[in-house]
């Protein structure tokens, strides 16, 4: 089987997490998109592992998922406190940085 | 060269003096004037010391050297601290020392009143180790410090009464006007490092003939520059009446006998710089001669009794810039007549000193009259010094003048009979001004403010300007006497040996300058003694006295050229920083502020803009290596 296929694939992953962190106002899914984006990227790293015949993208792989779980520690504990103190999980509504 | 430890003594005691009075303050306002007078009479017996070891020794060892500490060391740049007291620097370290001291005890007197004398003592001390320094510095580094030092002394003593406005401006005006010198000596020395590649007196005489002529010629202009700066000569000479601001004491000792003479010696010493260069040497005698008629004109216009003799004074200085830019013939003789004027024009502003103390500081002759019968001692004393700048035989000005108005017709040419003719009809003008000072002081009808009450002198300041009459009597026939001057000088100078013939016989001369004089003297008989003098200045005046009395409009021209150029050009450059260099700072500022609240629109708040943002510049980034890599 063509190992491009691999690389459609994580590209097309992207693409709809992009879309979705752009487009989701629910700061869960913006933030299922963001892993979904960081999938693609680990499919992308072992597919041109596979090409290459060497692991380095395979130990890459497992690096990122070791700062996907911090992320999802770290980003979930964020969403929860704003929803405590908000009463909403709108990432539109935290918007208190600007100008 | 011989070697000495003392030089250093004859510039350190007074240094000391001005020191201890200036740092002990009021405390010292009983003796200080007594320490005061001690330091440069100390001076002059150390000088007396180094005369009588200079004549023991044979004419090639006579120079003495010290070196003081090594200086400057950068890279081939090397000047160490070094005094040079050669056949040239003794006699002003004797003029210096000498009538300095005459001066400051005339002052203990003079200066009684004044509850700042200590201080006045000190600037005096201070302007006398200065003048040492600058005579005796073996290199034009050195000779700088101390020219720059008298520039100092002289701008604190004619500032000295600053609490009127006027005096502390005449201060000013003086130092300002001196800067300008300066900036020529600081020239001077520059060029000749560039191009010599060395400041000290015997480096770049070894090195003349080695050396273009464009540069000796700039050398010598820059020279000259200083020296008119120094010397109040043509164009820089408007300060000096102004000067008369300081006590009669700072005029008679540094406006008169020695530091404007600086200029004069400065030529002197640079002496093997202008004999190979003579473009600059003409430019000297040029300054002189204007200078000598310049101050002449406006001597014989001025009524304020002092602004009369430093008009006299400048004028006798451009006969001395004249003699030494004559060359290797006319060295000794403007040295000569240095001295001789040292004496009797320190005299003769002593002598106004002492008119000013018994007329309640009056200064306008138009207010004097009749004062000989009340000031008999002044004026003798006077009288011997009017006989002496007059020429008179055998009086001193006599023997100097009369040698640079020979040695001036003998230049030869027609540069010579101009000189020559510029020096008598100069000698004509100085007796009918002078002539006209002693008939409107001492001669004629009372004047006088109804207050004025005048008196003879304390013997503390008549005894100098009794000394200094002697001076101006005798002076001139002792220095002269079998040449003794020149062949004291003799070594210094480089000589051609061809024997010149004389353009006029010595004795016709002295015929001639003595006519003139009796012409000058005869017409301010008939214009100030016959005809009663008015007390108050007549206005009905014609064109040429009015111009006069304003100094020949040297103020005005100098207004004109210079300050008003000057002020504009400053106005101008405040503008062009203004709008230009801080115009640039601010748009700076304003450029980054301005960008800043532009670009603060994109900060939305919204995660979701920022996210997108995000995704544009890493697709326009990874477009751009795209765009590279193919």
């Amino acid at each position: 089987m063509d190992a491009a296929n691999y690389l459609y694939l994580s590209a097309l992953l992207f693409t709809i997490g992009a879309v979705g962190v752009v487009v989701r106002r629910n700061a869960i899914v913006v933030f299922m998109c963001v892993e979904l984006m960081l999938n693609a990227a680990n499919l992308a790293f072992v597919t041109f592992s596979r090409i290459n015949g060497d692991l380095n993208g395979q130990v890459v792989a497992f690096f990122t998922m070791v700062v996907a779980a911090c992320e999802v520690v770290v980003g979930l504990a964020i969403i929860v406190t704003i929803y405590r103190s908000r009463r909403s999980a709108s990432v539109d509504d935290a918007s208190l940085l600007k100008r | 060269m011989t070697t000495s430890n003392s030089l250093v003594y004859l510039i350190a005691l007074p240094l000391l003096g001005a020191t201890i009075l200036l740092l002990a303050g009021r405390r010292a306002d009983k003796w200080g004037h007594i320490l005061g007078t001690l330091m440069p009479a100390s001076s002059f017996a150390v000088g007396l010391y180094q005369l009588s070891l200079m004549l023991g020794r044979s004419t090639e060892e006579r120079p003495v050297g010290q070196k003081l500490f090594e200086w400057i060391s950068v890279g081939s740049f090397k000047v160490d601290a070094g005094l040079l007291l050669d056949q040239l620097s003794i006699c002003f370290v004797l003029l210096i020392t000498g009538v300095g001291t005459l001066i400051h005890i005339y002052s203990i007197s003079y200066m009684s009143h004044d509850k700042d004398r200590r201080r006045f003592f000190a600037y005096l001390n201070l302007f006398i180790a200065a003048m040492l320094l600058l005579v005796l510095g073996d290199s034009y580094l050195n000779l700088y410090v101390g020219w720059e030092g008298v520039g100092l002394a002289s701008y604190l003593l004619i500032g000295f009464w600053n609490q009127k406005p006027a005096y502390a401006t005449a201060s000013k005006k003086a130092f300002v006007m001196n800067r300008v010198g300066d900036m020529g000596l600081s020239f001077a020395i520059m060029i000749a490092f560039a191009t010599v590649g060395t400041v000290s007196f015997a480096g770049i005489k070894e090195q003349v003939d080695q050396t273009s002529t464009g540069a000796l010629t700039a050398i010598g202009i820059m020279l000259l520059v200083a020296a008119a700066g120094k010397s109040a000569q043509f164009p820089l000479q408007a300060w000096l009446g102004d000067a008369m601001a300081g006590p009669t004491p700072v005029s008679a000792l540094i406006h008169a006998a020695t530091m404007v003479t600086a200029g004069v010696y400065l030529i002197t010493r640079s002496n093997f710089i202008f004999d190979a260069a003579p473009t600059a040497q003409l430019l000297v005698v040029i300054v002189g001669a204007i200078t000598l008629l310049f101050g002449a004109l406006i001597g014989t216009a001025k009524d304020d009794i002092k602004k009369a003799l430093a008009a006299s004074t400048m004028s006798q200085i451009g006969y001395m810039t004249l003699a030494a830019g004559l060359g290797p013939v006319g060295y000794a003789f403007a040295i000569m007549h240095l001295l001789t004027h040292g004496f009797f024009k320190a005299g003769m502003f002593l002598g106004a000193g002492s008119v000013m103390h018994g007329m309640n500081d009056q200064v306008n002759m138009r207010r004097y009259g009749a004062l000989r019968k009340f000031m008999p001692i002044t004026f003798v004393t006077f009288g011997l010094g009017y006989l002496a700048i007059l020429g008179v035989p055998p009086f001193a000005g006599f023997y100097s003048k009369d040698m640079i108005i020979e040695t001036a017709f003998d230049a030869g040419g027609i540069k010579g009979i101009l000189l020559g003719s510029v020096t008598l009809l100069g000698a004509g003008i100085t007796a009918f001004y002078m002539t006209r000072v002693m008939i409107l002081t001492f001669t004629g009808t009372k004047r006088w403010e109804e207050d004025a009450h005048p008196h003879e002198s304390p013997w503390l300041m008549w005894l100098p300007m009794a000394i200094l009459a002697i001076g101006s009597v005798s002076s001139g026939f002792l220095l002269s006497r079998g040449d003794a001057l020149e062949n004291w000088l003799h070594p210094l100078f480089s000589h051609s040996e061809e024997y010149q013939k004389h353009l006029l016989e010595p004795i016709v001369v002295s015929a001639l300058a003595l006519t003139m004089v009796a012409i000058g003297v005869a017409i301010a008989f008939f214009k100030y003694s016959r005809q009663e003098v008015a007390a108050v200045a007549p206005e009905n005046v014609s064109v040429l006295t009015k111009i006069a009395r304003q100094d020949l409009m040297q103020d005005r021209f100098n207004e004109a050229v210079f300050m008003r150029p000057g002020a504009q050009l400053t106005k101008a450059l405040v503008k062009t920083d203004e709008a230009v260099i801080d115009g640039a700072v601010r748009g700076v500022g304003q450029l980054a502020m301005n960008s800043g609240s532009a670009l603060r629109g994109v900060q939305s708040g919204f995660v979701r803009s920022y996210a997108a943002l995000i995704f544009v510049g890493a697709a326009l980034l990874i477009g751009a290596i795209w765009v590279v890599v193919q």
